[in-house]
């Protein structure tokens, strides 16, 4: 027995070294490089391709040049959708961050049972079709809709829900909510609670508790939010071209119709660029000031 | 405490407010008038029944379902691997492929979507259930990526290590060590990518044919060209569709807990 084992450990452990070795340092590593193939031939064949093609277009649509990028900057309507949607988006992730933030704020200070229940209300939008939501508002906004029933009945009188900005911000609050609730109650989860009766103790008030330590503390969720909201807001295109009106369209709503209704690629494209340009920065502005937070939006509408 | 009543009214409001309005579309589905009037005056199933009787309608759920369940077959394949493959290499440049995997979700779904109807114009690809597959499958990977990745972080590199020194060849370390220990990732990216195919509007409205629509594309022609109700029930349809998927992964997430 003892001569068995004398004689098997050392084999064993040599077996075992050079699977290590070999292992770290060669054929599992090749092979796990391997593994990223597929995923890279889909990200660059559908992704990569389709969004060089955009760039090219915007500079090649129907002669190589920047007329494109001239026109963008040049017309007025231009600058006007441009500037309403970012006003939208920015209005929309105003109002959002004012709604989510006490509502992250509850799902802190609240029982397991109410956490896991506030959890799944804001997250139930989520699983319901942008489409299917989107006809709900068009119901509930139409000029003789129940929203408009209820303001002739308490005395308002009826108003342009539909087809306005207004009616679009509504729509779009509502589908980004979620985006902003999350990442502002990761954030708020990780602070420490103690440091605000300790800055009671030493006596601050309320108001400067929430002002000095809660607000800096939960920044990285505000940002993190903000961002996303705003940059989902900003590529909207199902809501504002169902909820909004023609005439006050907004940038997703435009580039469709210089592709599709005027066949003016070139057009499309180079606002398609600029949308592009503006969320990219964005998101780099706002990595710099989250700080390590991660910004990653959730599922694309 | 005055705070937290306070803040409980706020969110009951909040709740009402993000759960209430989708629901108007229950009752409108079953309006027996040809209308979008709320509330309904009476009661009848004749979008229902115009739904599964209308050829159209039936061939883009058949569509939809099929997109959805190839895109989730190939996205969570192509995800799973990716996801194991950023874990276990580290190269310069690794960050770069990361961000590239993330991508399809920061860039405006427009602007992919022109992209895409160029080059599937010039490849002949329109209204292929290819190229609806492909295009899902970018949106759902990174959501594939993100879950598969977390369950990965979270799991004992050492488990690995042990099942490989015992002399399991990778392939079996993967089945019988590493794919239990991430299934809750590995489900919860299948089904994002079933819900983000199943879901999906603006790419596929560009790369549809008539021939081959999916639902939410048949969904968003009917709503801008006419006020027919029946798409009220194909919502409705989508939405109970929606429940059961995420009843299902209550289901086995809380079987999954009660077992361990």
């Amino acid at each position: 027995m003892s001569i068995d084992t004398n004689l098997d450990t050392p084999q064993q452990e040599s077996n075992a070294q050079r699977r290590t070795v070999r292992s770290r340092f060669g054929k599992l590593r090749n092979w796990t490089v391997l593994l990223l193939v597929p995923g890279i031939v889909l990200i660059i064949g559908f992704f990569g391709l389709p969004l060089g093609d955009v760039i090219i277009r915007s500079l090649s649509d129907p002669v190589w040049g920047i007329q494109n990028f001239q026109w963008l900057a040049l017309s007025e309507t231009n600058i006007a959708v441009a500037g309403r949607t970012f006003g939208t988006a920015f209005l929309v992730t105003v109002i959002c961050l004012l709604l989510s933030y006490p509502y992250a704020y509850l799902m802190t200070i609240c029982s397991e049972r109410t956490r896991r229940l506030l959890t799944i209300f804001v997250m139930m939008p989520l699983w319901t079709s942008i489409l299917v939501r989107t006809l709900a508002w068009m119901v509930l906004l139409q000029d003789s809709g129940p929203i408009n029933d209820l303001l002739e009945y308490i005395g308002v009188g009826r108003l342009p829900l539909i087809r306005t900005t207004l009616g679009v911000a509504l729509g779009m609050t509502q589908v980004l909510m979620p985006f902003m609730v999350l990442p502002l109650y990761s954030a708020m989860a990780k602070i420490d609670t103690r440091l605000l009766p300790a800055a009671r103790s030493l006596g601050a008030t309320p108001m400067t508790v929430f002002r000095t330590v809660y607000l800096p503390l939960s920044k990285p969720g505000i940002v993190a939010g903000s961002t996303t909201v705003f940059i989902l807001g900003l590529g909207f295109y199902i809501i504002p071209s169902l909820l909004g009106s023609p005439r006050e369209s907004m940038m997703a709503t435009l580039i469709q119709q210089q592709i599709g209704g005027f066949l003016q690629w070139g057009h499309g494209a180079a606002m398609g660029i600029a949308l592009l340009v503006v969320t990219v920065a964005t998101l780099t502005v706002a990595t710099r000031l989250a700080k390590g937070a991660s910004i990653v939006p959730g599922v694309q509408r | 405490m005055k705070l937290k009543a306070i803040l409980g009214v706020l969110a009951v409001f909040i709740v009402l407010w993000l759960t209430l309005p989708t629901l108007v579309i229950i009752p409108i589905s079953f309006n027996s008038a040809p209308s979008f009037d709320f509330p309904p005056k009476d009661f009848s199933l004749r979008w229902y029944e115009n739904f599964f009787t209308d050829p159209a309608w039936l061939r883009s759920l058949g569509v939809t379902v099929q997109v959805a369940l190839l895109t989730t077959f190939v996205a969570t394949i192509s995800g799973v691997a990716a996801a194991l493959g950023l874990s276990k290499v580290n190269f310069r440049g690794k960050s770069i492929i990361e961000n590239l995997f993330l991508a399809p979700l920061i860039v405006p779904g427009i602007v992919l979507a022109i992209g895409m109807y160029s080059i599937f114009l010039r490849f002949g690809m329109l209204g292929t259930l290819f190229g609806f597959v492909a295009a899902h499958t970018v949106l759902a990977l990174p959501l594939v990526i993100m879950n598969v990745a977390a369950s990965l972080q979270g799991m004992d590199p050492k488990l690995q290590h042990a099942s490989a020194s015992l002399g399991a060849p990778p392939i079996t370390t993967f089945f019988r060590v590493t794919l239990p220990l991430i299934a809750p990732g590995v489900s919860a990216g299948a089904l994002f990518a079933f819900v983000t195919s199943f879901d999906e509007v603006i790419l596929s409205l560009f790369i549809q044919t008539p021939a081959l629509q999916t639902l939410p594309v048949k969904i968003y022609r009917s709503v801008t060209q006419d006020t027919d109700p029946t798409v009220a029930a194909v919502a409705v349809i989508m939405m109970t569709i929606s429940i059961i998927l995420i009843l299902a992964t209550q289901f086995f997430s809380r079987r999954k807990k009660a077992r361990s």
